[in-house]
């Protein structure tokens, strides 16, 4: 099985959007186009589960073929972590079983499978979840009322990357925070293997009540792609110098 | 197919019978044993023999767990974790869920054991720990999520067990499953990759935790941080070499780490302070012991004072009284 690259957008946010393309619509999109979106909604100190819209939080990751968790700022680090964790299995879990059903046939999948023979294929998936490449497009909620929790955020990325460091597969990250000043989105962190020390603090951009979180990923998707043919483009042309020389 | 992450949690009511769809095998639900990331707990009874059985929606982790449970029932000699019995899928009107069951070990947590016990069990407990620690490093796995909650002791004679192997990783790759206080990177002082010094690691942790049963909260992190801590605290005087060593990763295997420990416990420590051929430990739990009985005798005497304390007080009263009185008389 080719392993190739995972790709995922973690969105983290504590509200709902009010402007422009509906998040859930693009989300599904995103699914299409093979990039998973984990979401995860930040509650307040005061606040309790299920006071907030946070509701949108379960709808686009369910759309967008990942994982959400509404929680405090307090349980941010663990809970960036797990989604993330989480939302690899579940995507390495739904390839398998679609070559599980290609080879045995009849909507077979690793639920139906015997225990013994489970948890050999559970070993595979292991084994991929911890070599594949991953590639994480951060998306930070800035608007006002994220202030507050946004160097919790910081050290929560900065763990994450620990944790994926450990691995033996490769990792890119990139974080955009949204709404931006002229874009919807503006660039905090280009791709880069690790998250030691952050450049760029999130600045503090006071913005009025509004939320694009569907523009916002819209434009995410089109980081991905971008910097794939960028990428190709990049490989090809190496290859060509290298051919010229020799 | 892709669904997300909803409550892992399955609630089975006490009394509830589960029985497998593969195997055939019923059991009978007595009461929760505990409850975590990856699902629940409960004590169970099967043909008259009392077993645990962990029960989750979540098929892929609980699928990845049996795996370490049955790979750690191979490690030869040592039982480490407990042992694995079977895994099987219960049919109920709600969907499918499945369950595995292991060997129920009966016992204390850590720091409950040790509430009762002297100084000295702690130390026998560590190492006790890190020889099973160095026959699962040797075997090719971490345990991950080490931390007291996670052990148990059982017996007589008592004996360190480990309770929760969900965080047991193969050496070399990331630890999936950690408890934040006792993880190296959650101090920054390390990465997740599984190797015996990230286990060694959360051992010196355990030891911090000992002498601050609270635990502390992360400020500015690293070492800074903890050697203050250690240094500040008067249990840990004697594990200072060996905390600075752990924390600086410098301890390559568990048996180095043990063999340090079981340096300080026996001969060196003996020779420095008291003249009891026993050894520091015990030297001070004796003490304890003394001071406590003494402690009592002093209750009482200070009771016999009290006593003489109110007559005076009362005759004192009695004889204002009577001044008053008399004056009064005389007027």
């Amino acid at each position: 099985m080719n392993k190739g690259t995972l790709r995922q957008i973690l969105l983290i946010t504590d509200g709902c959007s009010n402007h422009g393309e509906d998040p859930v619509a693009i989300a599904a999109l995103a699914r299409e186009k093979g990039i998973a979106i984990n979401v995860i909604g930040i509650l307040s100190q005061n606040e309790a589960y299920g006071e907030h819209g946070l509701k949108e939080v379960e709808d686009i990751a369910m759309s967008g073929g990942g994982v959400s968790q509404i929680v405090y700022a307090t349980q941010l680090a663990q809970t960036v972590k797990m989604v993330t964790q989480k939302a690899m299995t579940q995507t390495i879990h739904g390839m398998i079983n679609k070559e599980l059903t290609q080879i045995l046939g009849d909507e077979q999948q690793m639920e139906d499978l015997p225990p013994e023979k489970r948890g050999q294929v559970m070993e595979v998936v292991d084994e991929i979840g911890e070599t594949v490449n991953l590639e994480v497009l951060i998306l930070v909620d800035i608007s006002a009322s994220m202030d507050d929790k946004l160097p919790t955020v910081q050290e929560s990325l900065i763990d994450l990357s620990i944790s994926l460091n450990s691995r033996t597969g490769n990792n890119q990250f990139s974080i955009y925070a949204f709404p931006g000043k002229k874009q919807s989105i503006e660039k905090l962190q280009d791709w880069t293997p690790q998250l030691d020390t952050l450049a760029k603090t999130f600045k503090k951009i006071s913005t009025g009540g509004i939320t694009p979180t569907g523009p916002a990923l819209k434009e995410a998707l089109g980081l991905f792609s971008d910097k794939r043919s960028k990428r190709k483009l990049l490989g090809d042309y190496d290859e060509y110098v290298e051919e010229s020389g020799s | 197919m892709m669904n997300t992450s909803k409550n892992q949690e399955v609630n089975v009511p006490i009394g509830s019978i589960i029985s497998g769809k593969w195997n055939q095998k019923q059991y009978l639900i007595l009461r929760e044993l505990g409850s975590g990331a990856t699902g629940t707990v409960y004590l169970a009874k099967y043909d008259q023999s009392k077993v645990a059985v962990k029960v989750s929606r979540d098929t892929l982790s609980i699928t990845s767990e049996v795996n370490v449970l049955k790979h750690l029932s191979k490690v030869q000699g040592k039982t480490l974790g407990p042992s694995f019995i079977e895994m099987d899928d219960w049919v109920t009107s709600s969907g499918t869920v499945p369950f595995y069951v292991m060997e129920y070990v009966q016992g204390e947590s850590l720091f409950v054991f040790m509430r009762q016990r002297k100084d000295e069990w702690f130390g026998i407990l560590l190492l006790q720990l890190l020889g099973d620690l160095a026959e699962l490093h040797n075997a090719g796995w971490v345990f991950g999520d080490l931390k007291p909650d996670n052990l148990l002791i059982s017996g007589p004679p008592p004996k360190i067990r480990w309770l929760d192997v969900g965080g047991t990783t193969m050496v070399g790759r990331a630890v999936k499953e950690y408890t934040e206080f006792f993880d190296r990177g959650f101090w920054g002082m390390g990465s997740r990759r599984a190797e015996p010094s990230y286990d060694l690691f959360a051992v010196g942790m355990i030891i911090m935790n000992y002498a601050y049963p609270k635990r502390f909260d992360k400020k500015e992190g690293g070492w800074t941080q903890l050697k203050k801590l250690i240094d500040r605290n008067r249990i840990l005087g004697k594990y200072r070499p060996i905390l600075y060593k752990v924390f600086h990763g410098q301890y390559q295997n568990a048996i180095d780490m043990r063999q340090d420990l079981l340096e300080l416990y026996s001969g060196k420590s003996a020779a420095k302070t008291t003249n009891t051929p026993t050894g520091k430990p015990a030297a001070q739990a004796y003490q304890q012991s003394q001071s406590g009985r003494a402690g009592r005798t002093q209750q009482k005497k200070i009771k016999k004072r009290r006593h003489f304390m109110e007559t005076v007080l009362i005759f004192i009263f009695l004889f204002v009284f009577y001044v008053v009185y008399l004056m009064g008389q005389t007027l």
